[in-house]
């Protein structure tokens, strides 16, 4: 069953610039356009894209708080924007930069009040506060203010209020921005374990790639407003993600390193980051070849990330 | 909203604002210094005698209660009705995830705080006033009618910073409503003057705006210088720009979320 389906969904923003003191130029930009998707239960998919290709608004269509100019759009069964109000019973909404918590008051009292608000069952709304405190390790500050929180139990906070009330699609936009390594974890761990257990179908947008990999087997990338790819995280790099950086430290500052097939893409001091292609040389190979020259201190391998794979993919 | 959703959020509020001691200590402190410093113009302007059928102790009775109208009315700033910044930040995303009216929301809020607002600014003006001056008091008859007048009056409160918060959806710069809303508030509630004392054809102005019944109605009620009939008059008067004001509000609402454009992302 379908639970997101976007057929050719289009939005322009009309955008007033001020060109002089008193005329304004009108200028349109267009954020989404001819997207098309369509997500099934118990589905993880992450929708990823460089700054501004478009993904919040997708997601405020889809959630119903934003008009698109065209298209189709259906929503588990519902249109958005005409029943917002219904769909937001069945739907559990994260924001990275944004807060549903009562900042001044204790976290409790704001997922006390989201019983109510989503009329929860009272033994029902303890069985899953009780298992939402245990995953995210909540215990220990359940009872302080939340904005003597760290980001990342305030985030751990946000995630329990966004599940509370067993929603059938979970939207976050950027769950993970700002959160160190092990909130992270956390963060993932936690959404992985309710789509696998409770086949909570999950959408979200991340500029992190340990995201995508840790927790999507879909990758939907979008850019200028159009969906440019769509398929598995697995798929996309062994198509594109042939590209492997080596960055070594040598003794000694030198120049550029000349080796076949290998690209100095920067050079800082002693350091030099080497890019080739790993269809054509292995890493060793490369390693021994710097190694011949010079003496190395010191090595490390990057793979690329997302961002700078999707602009190589969109740029070929 | 189900009427205990409702009494939830207000609770809430209600403790919200209890959390912030300090700032409600020293706007005490200011109203009950301002109550002082009303009474003692008023009292000069009087010159030993009534002024416009108010007594010496119906003056200084409505600098000080009037003071401990400010925040529950909320003539200087819209108190937990954040959702005219929420519009310009895109907060506001957060207000339409909730499967609850938002306008109902907001209200439940400001009730909240009202209440805790009344206990803790209301009161201790006219106390604080009462301990150096003679005051009007009211027939205990009177006080149930006069809490409802009160009550409206705060209400109507919201009702119009409501309509301010929503201008930021058509308006950039929200702020610039705000502060026109509280200068016309302040002058035209009686904030600054009651309004007997205004030019009797800028009275009769006043006298007709929804501002009237924030401050002036209220406390007419309380010193009872209005007939029985008159303070009928005054809450139907109060009722009837509520029912409009909030009638208004909830139609912009409607229009603004249609066609809405949520900022950032
Ligand atoms: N309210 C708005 N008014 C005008 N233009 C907007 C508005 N919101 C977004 N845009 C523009 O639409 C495009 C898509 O923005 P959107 O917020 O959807 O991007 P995004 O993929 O979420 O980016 P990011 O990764 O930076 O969050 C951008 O060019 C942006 O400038
Ligand atoms: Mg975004």
């Amino acid at each position: 069953m379908a639970v997101i389906e976007l057929e050719d969904i289009e939005k322009q923003y009309v955008v007033r610039t001020r060109a002089g003191l008193f005329r304004r130029e009108r200028q349109i930009v267009q954020a989404v356009s001819a997207v098309n998707l369509q997500v099934n239960k118990g589905e993880m998919v992450a929708y990823v894209g460089p700054n501004g290709a478009g993904k919040s608004s997708t997601i405020k269509m889809i959630t119903g708080i934003l008009q698109p100019d065209g298209g189709r759009i259906q929503v588990l069964g519902m249109e958005p924007m005409r029943q917002r109000v219904q769909l937001t019973r069945k739907l559990g909404v994260v924001f990275g930069t944004r807060s549903q918590l009562w900042i001044d008051l204790p976290l409790q009292d704001s997922f006390a009040l989201l019983r109510h608000l989503y009329r929860v069952e009272e033994t029902r709304f303890k069985r899953n506060l009780d298992e939402l405190v245990d995953r995210l390790d909540l215990s220990t500050f359940l009872d302080r203010p939340v904005r003597q929180l760290s980001l990342g139990q305030r985030m751990r906070g946000e995630l329990a209020a966004a599940f509370l009330h067993d929603p059938d699609l979970v939207v976050l936009d950027e769950p993970t921005v700002g959160l160190d390594v092990v909130a992270k974890y956390a963060v993932r761990s936690f959404l992985a374990d309710i789509n696998r257990e409770y086949g909570t179908t999950v959408l979200l947008t991340t500029h992190d790639l340990d995201d995508v990999e840790q927790l999507c087997e879909r990758l939907v990338i979008i850019d200028e407003g159009r969906v440019v790819l769509d398929g598995s995280l697995g798929d996309f790099k062994a198509r594109f993600g042939f590209e492997r950086i080596v960055v070594v430290d040598l003794e000694a500052a030198v120049e550029p390193l000349e080796i076949d097939g290998v690209d100095v893409v920067e050079r800082n001091g002693p350091r030099q980051h080497l890019r080739f292609d790993r269809r054509e040389r292995s890493a060793t190979d490369v390693l021994a070849a710097v190694a011949a020259q010079h003496s190395i201190r010191d090595v490390s391998i990057a793979e690329p990330t997302i961002e700078e794979l999707i602009h190589r993919f969109y740029l070929e | 909203m189900t009427p205990r959703l409702f009494i939830e959020v207000a609770r809430r509020s209600f403790r919200r604002s209890s959390t912030y001691r300090l700032a409600t200590a020293s706007a005490l402190f200011t109203n009950t210094v301002f109550g002082f410093l009303r009474a003692s113009v008023l009292l000069f302007l009087a010159n030993g005698g009534d002024l416009r059928g108010m007594s010496e102790s119906d003056l200084v009775t409505f600098a000080f209660l009037s003071q401990g109208f400010i925040a529950v009315v909320g003539i200087f700033n819209s108190g937990p009705l954040t959702l005219g910044t929420a519009i310009k930040s895109g907060d506001v995303v957060i207000d339409l995830y909730r499967p609850a009216g938002l306008q109902q929301w907001y209200l439940a809020q400001w009730v909240g705080d009202a209440g805790f607002q009344v206990l803790a600014r209301g009161v201790l003006p006219l106390l604080a006033g009462a301990l150096v001056y003679e005051l009007t008091w009211p027939d205990l008859l009177i006080l149930p009618t006069f809490a409802l007048s009160l009550v409206l009056a705060s209400l109507l409160g919201f009702a119009l910073r409501f309509l301010v918060a929503l201008s930021g959806f058509w308006v950039f710069d929200v702020r610039g409503v705000d502060a026109i809303v509280t200068l016309i508030s302040g002058l035209f509630a009686g904030l600054v003057l009651p309004l007997n004392l205004f030019p009797p054809a800028l009275e009769d102005v006043a006298r007709g705006l929804p501002f009237s019944g924030m401050i002036q109605l209220p406390i007419e009620i309380f010193l009872g210088t209005r007939s029985g009939l008159e303070t009928v008059w005054a809450l139907v008067f109060q009722m009837g720009w509520l029912a409009a004001l909030l009638a208004v509000g909830f139609g912009l609402l409607r229009v603004a979320t249609r066609r809405l454009v949520v900022q950032g992302g």
